[in-house]
């Protein structure tokens, strides 16, 4: 694969079982132009919540869609990829069907974040060795789970704090990972 | 009786406001520039050098690299009630900021001071180099861009020297192949955006962006919009480091080892302003040359890239004769010669000359006199037209449309007429000049089949070349001097970067020879610069021009109402402060 390619590229992992492949559905069209009435000055300001609709329905942002949300804002599609890999909550390949975002800042990472991380892991089965700078996600074998560390989620105040999707929780002991994991059953 | 005067001497900032300019104090010294004039401006206008990346004046200022920090300083503000305190010399106290600021997005104000050194100035500038060189590889030694580096040269200029980085460095893709023309190395990238900016604001191509901005910035495109705009190669010059390359010229020479020559574009009517980069008898590269009333900085690739077809395997390096079908090579004299003698065995009315647009000017007031000397009123000049392209390329292809004109008449027209000679028999020899007359001039074989003699000059073996009874060979663009009209009416000059190929000549001296060798004339004309008195004494539009007049930005010999589009939109933007123009 050619460097240009990765700019867009979406590594095949096994959560995409729970995702199915972008598709300009009327759904997500009525959707994307609602939000676009919300920008009568440019479009251009409408490509984050574009790329949020797509990303909460298809769980990553692939090249199909890259392209189709330049092409509803008559944008060079290079634009939509400077949005997307400049922000870390942006995804661009699949990630398991819950998600958990453990914060490492400061006060949780003091409070144990890593150690909570470490037990997700090991009772998801996640290899968290292949983590990198453009691989920020790794998926259970099952495509179940997935994890990534985040920046503050601010609640210093409970930490350590875990975003589950869109559910946060606070005050997760590593310990009580089992339990955590518990609540998301497929 | 009082002894105040009467009348109060105007204060500098007054006699200053009366002509629309602001004082600035650069290192001290006090000059007045123009309201609004960016800071980075007036330092230049002092001929104080302020070291930059980001900054363009022909693109918009990000003010991202952080290289032009200044130190910079306004009078105090006057407690409430105070009035502000003038010195002797008519300014106001500067009142120094402890922080720099970036001298390429701040504009002038009355009673500015301006520090481009100092010790915050160059510890700001170390600082800011050290950053710039985290992530850079040091392998200088094997960078194509070495020797025209800005990183390297403010390295040396403002650096600190080392580095104090011990961390690991950013891995970025590097050798990507990002448009048919340019090869994009990320590693040697620092993030200035010149290129991206002249995408968007000038190719109107806006493939390039950011990826990944953070730490892992890289300049990338989408992989379905390659860099692959007739305007991208500027993107190469406008890089200030090695990051963007040309595919045809990376490795291929040292810049240290060539020789700059001053030229223009001869591939379309715009005559972009060039300069022509050459080693021995060799054009390397051909790169625009900055003249706000022609090209601004830039010229399209296509033109950029025509010198290759000009040192091709098929240029012609001798004179031929074509003996028994066959064309033979044969010294000039024999050529000349033969050429006179042929052309008198036909009647004047029967002898044609196929000038071209693409000749310079000393070469049409020639050939004009050619046609003089052999008596002939049939000279046909061909028109060469293609699409526009709303920016630098004119739909006239032919550089010297205008000095057409001016120096053979309208002559376009006559070359139906030649066609119809040739094919009822009034027209029975043709005196071909720069021009193809099969694919340039759409003649066919049939309409050949009357002509008896065809002498050419060209510099490409063309099918022309071939159908001739005798071959003259030219001098490239390169290979010689001359001026051309382009569509504005401007004059520009062409200068001689190399020695012709083998034993080709100058164009004007082919044709002096012939005029000389059918008149039996002794030689007047020496220099090319007895050609052009000749053209100032002989045309009004020319009077009292001479090449040293020309200069190397040209001189507006007419006016014909043309603009160039890419010239109209940038001064639209200069005249709206979104550039500097």
């Amino acid at each position: 694969m050619n460097t240009l390619e990765n700019n867009v590229a979406s590594p095949t992992t096994p959560g995409e079982q729970h995702f199915p492949p972008f598709v300009a559905s009327d759904d997500i069209v009525a959707l994307a132009d609602e939000r676009i009435t919300h920008y009568p000055e440019s479009k251009l300001s409408a490509v984050l919540p574009l790329i949020h609709i797509v990303q909460h329905k298809h769980g990553f942002v692939s090249k199909e869609a890259i392209t189709w949300i330049a092409e509803k804002l008559e944008i060079e599609p290079m634009k939509v990829v400077s949005v997307v890999t400049f922000y870390p909550g942006f995804r661009q390949s699949a990630p398991g069907k819950f998600h958990y975002r453990v914060c490492r800042t400061l006060s949780c990472a003091m409070a144990g974040s890593y150690e909570l991380m470490d037990q997700i892991c090991e009772i998801t089965n996640i290899d968290r060795s292949q983590l990198s700078h453009h691989h920020p996600i790794v998926v259970s074998p099952c495509g179940n789970y997935s994890v990534e560390f985040a920046e503050c989620l601010a609640s210093c105040g409970t930490a350590p704090v875990c975003l589950v999707n869109d559910d946060f929780h606070e005050n997760i002991k590593p310990e009580n990972a089992q339990d955590l994991i518990n609540k998301y059953q497929p | 009786m009082s002894d105040t005067p009467t009348t109060t001497k105007l204060l500098p900032k007054d006699e200053a406001a009366e002509k629309g300019l602001v004082n600035v104090q650069i290192d001290g010294n006090w000059i007045q520039v123009p309201r609004g004039t960016r800071m980075i401006e007036a330092c230049k206008i002092a001929e104080k050098e302020v070291p930059h990346y980001c900054y363009h004046p022909k693109l918009t200022s990000p003010g991202n690299c952080r290289m032009c920090l200044v130190q910079m300083g306004m009078p105090p503000r006057p407690a409430p009630g105070a009035d502000p305190v003038f010195g002797d010399d008519g300014y106001q106290e500067i009142g120094w900021m402890p922080r720099p600021v970036i001298a390429c997005a701040n504009t002038v104000a009355e009673n500015m001071g301006i520090k481009t050194s100092g010790d915050l100035v160059e510890k700001t500038r170390e600082g800011v180099m050290e950053f710039l060189l985290i992530n850079h590889p040091l392998d200088c030694p094997i960078c194509d861009q070495a020797g025209e580096c800005s990183l390297q040269e403010f390295s040396v200029e403002h650096g600190r020297g080392q580095s104090r980085f011990v961390e690991d460095k950013i891995k970025k893709p590097k050798n990507v192949d990002i448009g048919p023309r340019i090869n994009l190395d990320d590693e040697r990238c620092i993030m200035c955006s010149r290129c991206i900016r002249f995408m968007d604001e000038v190719a109107d191509d806006a493939v390039l962006g950011f990826s990944e901005r953070g730490t892992h910035t890289t300049v990338t495109c989408h992989p379905d919009r390659r860099l692959d705009s007739n305007y991208g190669m500027n993107t190469i010059d406008l890089c200030p480091v090695g990051a963007l390359t040309s595919k045809d010229f990376r490795f291929q020479m040292r810049v240290w080892f060539l020789k700059e020559t001053k030229s223009i574009d001869v591939n379309c009517g715009t005559g972009c302003n060039t300069t022509v980069w050459t080693r021995g008898n060799q054009v390397y590269r051909v790169t625009p040359r900055r003249n706000d009333d022609v090209n601004s900085e830039w010229m399209p690739d296509s033109h950029r890239l025509a010198f290759h077809e000009v040192q091709g395997e098929n240029r012609l390096t001798d004179p031929m004769i074509k003996v028994d079908g066959k064309h033979e090579i044969t010294d000039w004299n024999t050529a000349i010669n033969s050429a006179a003698d042929a052309l008198k065995e036909f009647e004047s009315s029967e002898v044609a000359i196929i000038a071209s647009a693409r000749q310079t000017n000393e070469e049409l007031f020639l050939t004009q006199g050619l046609a003089d000397t052999i008596g002939t009123e049939n000279v046909a000049t061909v028109e060469r037209t293609g699409e526009p392209d709303g920016k630098l390329i004119s739909a006239d292809r032919n550089p010297n449309t205008n000095g057409a004109k001016l120096l053979l008449g309208d002559s376009t027209a006559k070359l139906a007429t030649i066609k119809d000679g040739l094919n009822d028999g009034s027209i029975k020899a043709l005196i071909v000049l720069n021009e193809d007359l099969f694919e340039e001039a759409n003649f066919s074989h049939d309409d050949l089949a009357g002509a008896e003699l065809i002498i050419s000059s060209h510099i490409i073996a063309n099918k022309t070349a071939h159908a001739s009874d005798i071959v003259l060979p030219g001098a490239s663009f390169a290979e010689k001097r001359g001026s051309m009209v382009n569509v504005t009416g401007r004059l520009q000059r062409l200068n001689q970067a190399i020695q012709p190929s083998g034993n080709s000549k100058e164009d004007w001296e082919i044709i002096r020879d012939l005029i000389l060798a059918i008149n039996g004339e002794s030689n007047d004309m020496y220099m090319i610069e007895d050609v052009v008195k000749m053209i100032a004494e002989n045309v009004t539009e020319f009077n009292g021009l001479t090449f040293s007049k020309i200069g190397d930005q040209g001189t507006q010999l007419i006016e014909t109402g043309v603009e160039i589009p890419l010239l109209t939109k940038e001064r639209e933007r200069a005249a709206a402060g979104i550039i500097v123009g």
